[in-house]
């Protein structure tokens, strides 16, 4: 997993991407970051903040607002043997970006028998949050499973945030980084040196033996609060961090399941079609008679993201309605 | 202007561009092909000049009418004519088709579906030869329908910002599948958008091997030297329909398909030639027949060549 020292950092997560990007930057004359106030203002949320300063305006380019072009720019790029990092500012805007993405750069690899690939890192940011509104707060993240040739990171802590991008931008695919806006500023220990998290990886943040809660980005930390309110109550979850979106774990999340035989699934995006829906499925197709009741889902309200902060909190779930659903599942 | 050689080989090109759509149709025809041609037949002189006037590191990318760009830049014709039908010793193994194909080994960047698709891929292309300082150039090769797709226009606003290592060559045959070009757009020349992305535009006679290749050449050194990109709109027109199915008289007329094939851009270079003393008519049925038969022969191997195995389908997926 790790080539790097036991050395570790504390830093928030914002920090933990841009020294990532600046390591690699240093290390691999091919990686080159672009997308709109990157270089000079140093990014909407301060990652790439000091790489023009370090690396020049060759490697950190300011863009016009072009999204799709960006992604296809970069994916040319990445055919003639570079390794572009591009940051689009909200999930919102991927759409722009559909064909250039998932039609081109993620069909290319295979469309030419193998004899292209396109190294491609597309961060960008999602969460659902007051003042966000319909297109500037939402949570796509799951609509982007089904792309074959596209993988899919979500990272949660600093440590995971370095080594998950580390990854990605050493990945021979076109990989698309979900950044929570709720995660941005949290801190934690962050190794130093050649430190990667294998992309298709997830991570158990809390054993437990009542109950397996799965979930993904900023559900993580209100995953885990509602955990800690059950321990209080004599339930034990698990929490199950997906860390990767594609490819999934099947193998660490099913493995749980079967300890736990219960399953509440947390998203904050919609459960029609999504995230939650996927990973339903897959559980009941291989767990059905272990299960000792049916899959929750938590997801989001199937609404646009709202602008008001009462709406946002009815919307997105909660510490409470995971805390409700897990006590409902264990019979509580 | 080319030299004798040059010429020669571009008129070699252009036999072999047409002989390979009419090949296409054949297979077409006989229900050999998955899927349909796009024919190219009348546009060759652009695929042979601009190709011809390019430094062998030189990329191109392509789009759905793309056959005759890759026998221009140096594609095997044996698994070009595979990946047409399917089969598994194709450039793509099958997987792509006629429209979704990419080998570096020969310059070639890729050609896919989506109209314009592929113009980022040549501006990014050109993108990391100025940041390696390469030397290379890329073009971009697109029809006058690609002209109204946003993603170009993002595209050529970054090269010409950046003044990118690229050559965006514009096939105006007029129309954008069915629909005219007066119908699409509201300027009477494509090359004038290039104003907007402050690059020089040119409009050219597309049907002028010889032309098309001075032109490319140019415009190659140009960005070349960190002079930025030029768009060549290149005037032409495809003989046939739209793809396989269309006869492609539905929208045009046939007087006009007839005044254009009098502008035969092969017959163009032979008479030149000939002219010239550097050709006979002679030599020239000669050069047909070695094409014709070489093409024959490739594309019996190919008919004979074993279709993909199903078991293999999800090989390639991901890179490793």
């Amino acid at each position: 997993m790790s080539d790097g020292g036991t050395k570790t950092k504390e830093m928030r997560l914002q920090e933990a991407l841009r020294e990532t990007l600046r390591y690699e930057m240093a290390r691999d004359p091919r990686v080159f970051v672009m997308g709109e106030d990157v270089a000079l203002f140093g990014g909407a949320y301060g990652v790439t903040r000091g790489l023009l300063q370090e690396f020049g305006d060759g490697r950190v380019r300011d863009t016009p607002i072009s999204e799709a072009a960006i992604v296809g720019v970069a994916a040319g790029a990445a055919i003639n043997g570079l390794r572009p990092v591009v940051e689009i500012q909200f999930c919102d805007l991927l759409p722009l970006c559909m064909d250039q993405l998932v039609t081109l750069a993620a069909r290319y690899h295979y469309m030419t028998g193998g004899k292209i690939s396109v190294p491609i890192v597309i961060r960008n940011k999602f969460g659902t949050r007051p003042g966000g509104g319909p297109s500037h707060s939402s949570c796509n993240h799951g609509a982007f499973i089904p792309f074959p040739g596209l993988k899919i990171i979500a990272p949660t802590t600093p440590a995971d945030a370095k080594g998950l991008l580390l990854a990605a931008i050493r990945d021979p695919n076109p990989v698309l980084c979900f950044e929570s806006h709720h995660l941005y500023g949290i801190t934690g220990p962050v190794p130093e040196g050649d430190y990667m998290v294998p992309i298709g990886k997830a991570a158990i943040r809390k054993p437990g033996k009542d109950l397996t809660i799965v979930t993904c980005g900023g559900m993580v930390l209100k995953a885990d609060e509602a955990a800690g309110r059950l321990g209080e109550k004599g339930v034990d979850a698990e929490i199950i961090d997906l860390r990767s979106l594609a490819p999934l774990d099947t193998e660490t999340i099913l493995a749980s399941v079967a300890k736990t035989r219960r399953v509440v699934i947390v998203d904050e995006g919609p459960v029609v079609g999504g995230l939650t829906a996927e990973l339903a499925a897959v559980i009941q197709e291989n767990l059905f008679s272990n299960l000792k009741a049916p899959v929750i889902r938590v997801g989001a309200a199937p609404i646009p993201p709202p602008h008001s902060g009462p709406l946002v909190e009815a919307m997105v779930p909660g510490v409470d309605r995971i805390e409700a659903e897990a006590l409902r599942l264990v019979g509580a | 202007m080319p030299d004798s050689t040059k010429r020669k080989a571009m008129l070699r090109t252009m036999i072999m561009v047409r002989a390979f759509e009419e090949k296409l149709n054949d297979l077409y025809q006989r229900k050999v092909m998955f899927g349909s041609p796009h024919s190219y037949r009348g546009q060759e002189a652009i695929a042979a000049g601009v190709c011809a006037a390019l430094a062998p590191g030189d990329l191109i990318a392509s789009y759905h009418r793309g056959t005759g760009h890759l026998v221009a830049k140096g594609a095997d014709i044996y698994k070009l004519l595979c990946e047409c039908i399917g089969r598994r010793d194709g450039y793509s193994l099958g997987r792509g088709g006629k429209m979704h194909m990419g080998d570096l080994s020969f310059g070639f960047l890729g050609n896919t579906g989506t109209v314009g698709a592929t113009v980022p891929v040549a501006t990014g292309a050109a993108l990391a030869a100025s940041i390696r300082g390469s030397g290379e150039v890329a073009v971009s090769f697109m029809g006058d329908g690609a002209m109204n797709q946003g993603v170009v226009h993002e595209a050529m606003n970054m090269a010409g910002l950046w003044k990118l290592p690229v050559v965006f060559v514009v096939e105006n045959n007029l129309y954008a599948m069915t629909v005219s070009l007066e119908r699409s757009v509201a300027v009477k020349h494509l090359a004038e958008r290039a104003a907007g992305y402050g690059f020089e535009g040119k409009a050219i006679d597309g049907n002028d091997a010889e032309f098309v290749y001075e032109e490319t050449v140019k415009a190659a050194a140009k960005a070349r030297s960190g002079g930025g990109p030029t768009l060549l709109e290149c005037l032409t027109y495809r003989w046939d329909g739209h793809f396989g199915g269309d006869p492609g008289t539905g929208y045009r007329k046939r007087e006009e398909i007839e005044e254009w094939k009098r502008r035969d851009p092969i017959r163009r270079l032979k008479e030149k030639l000939i002219a010239a003393n550097e050709l006979t008519e002679a030599e020239f049925e000669k050069l047909s027949e070695t094409v014709y038969a070489e093409l024959d022969d490739a594309a019996k191997r190919a008919e004979a060549a074993p279709l993909p195995a199903a078991e293999a389908e999800t090989d390639e997926v991901f890179a490793r």
